[in-house]
């Protein structure tokens, strides 16, 4: 029962890009306005990103950080999914574990820096190791409470129909828990991305959070600090879009609907 | 008796008239007209019954007549003045989940009456608690309040603010039978002590019969007036009566008309 | 009590464990969990556990205040009028996914190495998961409620006041238990990199100034500890919360 005043089409895109000229021009001119001579201009942040581009440091650190994320991702996600969907299904296994685990996930994955470092020495090994940590306990837990909210009238109607425990677990209770293993997922993967790029400010000397760090260390060159934020948060925003889509496949296919 | 309109009665008794009204939604682009040309005066203390197949609109013409929306086309007028919005002088009863979890009973009916002074309020509270047999309960939460408790509840609050129209949207539609069949005597006995305009969508036949002075027979989307049946039956009505069974069979051959139309 | 025996048997093997992998260790380079409880019985005669204890969880509630005190109205309003979420939404989309780490170098620039950093730093990494929040708060509120309100003639301050704001505090309450979680990652992290005190710097500190890994690890478990306290500590604002206003998700 919406008042009729349904938005345009067109005002998808007209909003958004009122929102950002404004604040582009908010910038610029508090640059001028204060006449500081540290903090960058937008057109600076411009030029300053076209320089990182054309030299080609750029690229490879953008596949350094991408390449961590792949890695620690992809062995949270092979490790977690099949632990959360045990302790899913087992429930009395998920209460001797939960009490050590509760205790593990509020500890920053930064805050392993060092336990990394002993373990595999400074560099890329100890990045993957920190992203694996950050994303290992939200796919866990995701894994874990998608299975145990599967109703049990749909457990019980695959005892009906005569199904084996595996063939339960495969036919019903994984896609039943799809949508909510995947959203697990998504939120995971942005936070590999988070960590990743923190894990890069302290423990590797390449990647996306290492520019951010060396240029203000070696020459504070603000407008590279300000152009490599924003395209971390452009890929960030990239990788989440494109999981977003994968998940639509997905949930057309089992008929879900989920937002968030 | 069955009349074929819904029209001509004296002005002075008229409450809500509704000239020429038609509602279209946009969906995905294209115009979906849900309702077409409704034609109908309710007078002054008449209880209606709004009843026709699933999905045919009765919801949206109730929601048109109580300013939650604008038809597309036509008017809808009530004490000769076309209606712009919601007010509180004509109060809508949802079917399910309209009271305020966050308000215990008499937190939700004085919802409304923030305006009155201390004491006016809490004898209309009381009154109403009274009216709707929820004493024992002022403190409660809905929560702890069962389905037809909530709805009645829901009445309540409806009917602290003295409006002039009450909307029922299939109020008891999520309740079971047993439930229903107080409830529906509850309201019925309201009614008559207080005599508002009531005006009630239900999908079920029996209740329109045992309730309304006049049922309005709504045709599958898009939506005109079919009919409109007069039970001029008196209260109590005895739902074992000839006359009684003899109204419920003409309703249920002009909603079996209906779903053809 | 049968429910307490298991996790803690398998506590206690895994310290068991742990002890024999050390105890093998020729290297010796990470402490047993004997080392580790000595080294906290170190930590709290010098009294620095407590200091850096209330530093971190200072930092933490100021961090998170003024992000509450900004996001949430403001999540609210954006919620509410489509347009301006349709304005300002894919500029939040953009900085979501900034580590709130990455702001450090303009952190230090505006406020140099220090408290205020940090508090930056944590309200940055509050700021938009409160909002997105408060947006997604005010999209939930059943339709019902709206349109009861506007049914009985409120004016917007009572109709934000009477509605609006119970409609959204159960929602709220969830999602800010989520970002205080967020919030005391940033902060351990912040610490690492941008201040003197607090947990996060204990950490580097006990590393750095001798390779006292057994501070480190103690720190380690003392972040788990007063991470999983503050989780539950919200947790029960919420169930004190929902047990009055708890219309559930059916």
């Amino acid at each position: 029962m919406k008042a009729f005043n349904q938005p345009g089409r067109w005002e998808k895109f007209f909003w958004p890009l009122l929102a950002a000229t404004l604040l582009l021009s908010l910038w610029h001119y508090s640059v001028l306005w204060t006449a500081t001579q540290v903090f960058p201009s937008p057109l600076s942040v411009e030029k300053g990103l076209a320089e990182l581009l054309r030299e080609h440091v750029l690229w490879s650190d953008i596949a350094d950080s991408l390449r961590r994320v792949a890695l620690g991702f992809g062995t949270a996600a092979a490790l977690g999914i099949p632990l959360g969907l045990m302790l899913g299904w087992y429930p009395s296994a998920n209460q001797v574990l939960n009490p050590v685990l509760q205790i593990l996930r509020p500890i920053s994955p930064i805050a392993w820096v060092p336990i990394a470092i002993v373990l595999f020495g400074v560099g890329d090994h100890a990045a993957v190791f920190l992203v694996f940590l950050g994303a290992f306990f939200p796919i866990m837990v995701a894994c874990t409470s998608g299975v145990s909210t599967v109703p049990s009238i749909f457990r019980r109607a695959g005892r009906n129909f005569g199904l084996s425990t595996a063939q339960i677990l495969a036919r019903v209770v994984f896609p039943a828990a799809l949508p909510q293993i995947l959203v697990g997922l998504r939120m995971a993967l942005g936070i590999s991305w988070l960590v990743v790029v923190a894990a890069e400010m302290i423990a590797v000397d390449s990647g996306l959070g290492y520019l951010v760090i060396d240029s203000r260390n070696s020459g504070k060159r603000y407008d590279l600090v300000v152009a490599a934020m924003l395209l971390i948060g452009l890929i960030g925003l990239a990788l989440d879009i494109g999981f977003r889509r994968l998940e639509r496949i997905k949930s057309v296919r089992w008929g879900f609907d989920h937002e968030s | 008796m069955a009349t074929e309109t819904g029209m001509s009665l004296p002005v002075r008794d008229l409450k809500l008239r509704m000239e020429r009204v038609g509602m279209a939604f946009e969906r995905d682009g294209k115009s979906v007209s849900v309702l077409e040309d409704i034609n109908l005066d309710v007078s002054d203390g008449e209880f209606i019954c709004l009843v026709g197949p699933s999905g045919c609109g009765k919801s949206t013409l109730l929601n048109l007549m109580g300013g939650f929306l604008v038809p597309t086309q036509g008017s809808v007028i009530i004490d000769n003045q076309i209606i712009r919005g919601p007010d509180p002088r004509r109060i809508l009863v949802f079917q399910e989940r309209g009271v305020f979890p966050w308000l215990t009973v008499e937190g939700n009916i004085g919802f409304g009456l923030a305006k009155l002074s201390r004491a006016e309020r809490r004898e209309r509270i009381d009154h109403y608690v009274q009216m709707v047999r929820l004493q024992g309960f002022e403190h409660t939460f809905p929560s702890d309040l069962s389905g037809g408790m909530q709805q009645r509840l829901q009445v309540a609050r409806a009917l602290a603010v003295n409006p002039d129209v009450l909307y029922l949207d299939e109020p008891f539609g999520a309740l079971d039978s047993s439930t229903r069949l107080i409830l529906r005597g509850e309201l019925l006995r309201i009614w008559q002590r207080e005599r508002r305009t009531i005006i009630f969508v239900t999908h079920d036949v029996d209740e329109a019969v045992q309730l309304a002075d006049r049922v309005v027979v709504l045709s599958a989307r898009p939506a005109k007036i079919q009919n409109v049946l007069t039970i001029d039956i008196p209260h109590p009505r005895n739902i074992s009566s000839a006359r009684y069974l003899e109204r419920r069979d003409d309703l249920l051959k002009r909603i079996g008309l209906a779903y053809t139309a | 009590m049968k429910l307490l025996v298991r996790p803690f048997a398998f506590i206690a093997v895994l310290l068991v464990i742990w002890q024999v992998a050390v105890n093998r260790d020729t290297a010796q380079l990470l402490p047993g969990p004997f080392g580790v409880v000595r080294g906290m019985g170190d930590l709290l005669q010098h009294g620095l556990l407590l200091k850096y204890v209330v530093a971190s969880l200072f930092r933490v509630t100021w961090g998170f205040l003024l992000a509450a005190v900004i996001a949430i109205p403001l999540g609210l309003t954006i919620g509410w009028h489509r347009r301006a979420e349709m304005a300002l939404s894919p500029l939040v989309q953009i900085f979501r996914p900034i580590s709130p780490l990455a702001w450090i170098p303009i952190a230090i620039l505006w406020f140099g190495v220090g408290d205020l950093a940090a508090i930056f730093l944590i309200f940055v990494g509050c700021f938009f998961p409160l909002m997105l929040t408060a947006m997604s708060a005010v999209h939930n509120i059943p339709a019902v409620y709206v349109n009861v309100g506007r049914n009985f003639g409120l004016s917007t301050a009572d109709f934000v006041y009477r509605v609006i704001y119970p409609a959204v505090v159960p929602q709220l309450i969830i999602g800010s238990r989520i970002t205080l979680g967020i919030a005391w990652l940033v902060v351990v992290a912040a610490e690492m990199i941008a201040v003197n005190s607090g947990l996060g710097f204990l950490i580097l500190d006990a590393r750095n100034a001798g390779n006292r890994y057994d501070l480190v690890i103690a720190g380690m478990i003392m972040i788990g500890t007063i991470g999983l306290l503050l989780d539950l500590g919200m947790r029960s604002l919420e169930r004190a919360k929902s047990f009055r206003w708890s219309y559930s998700e059916d």
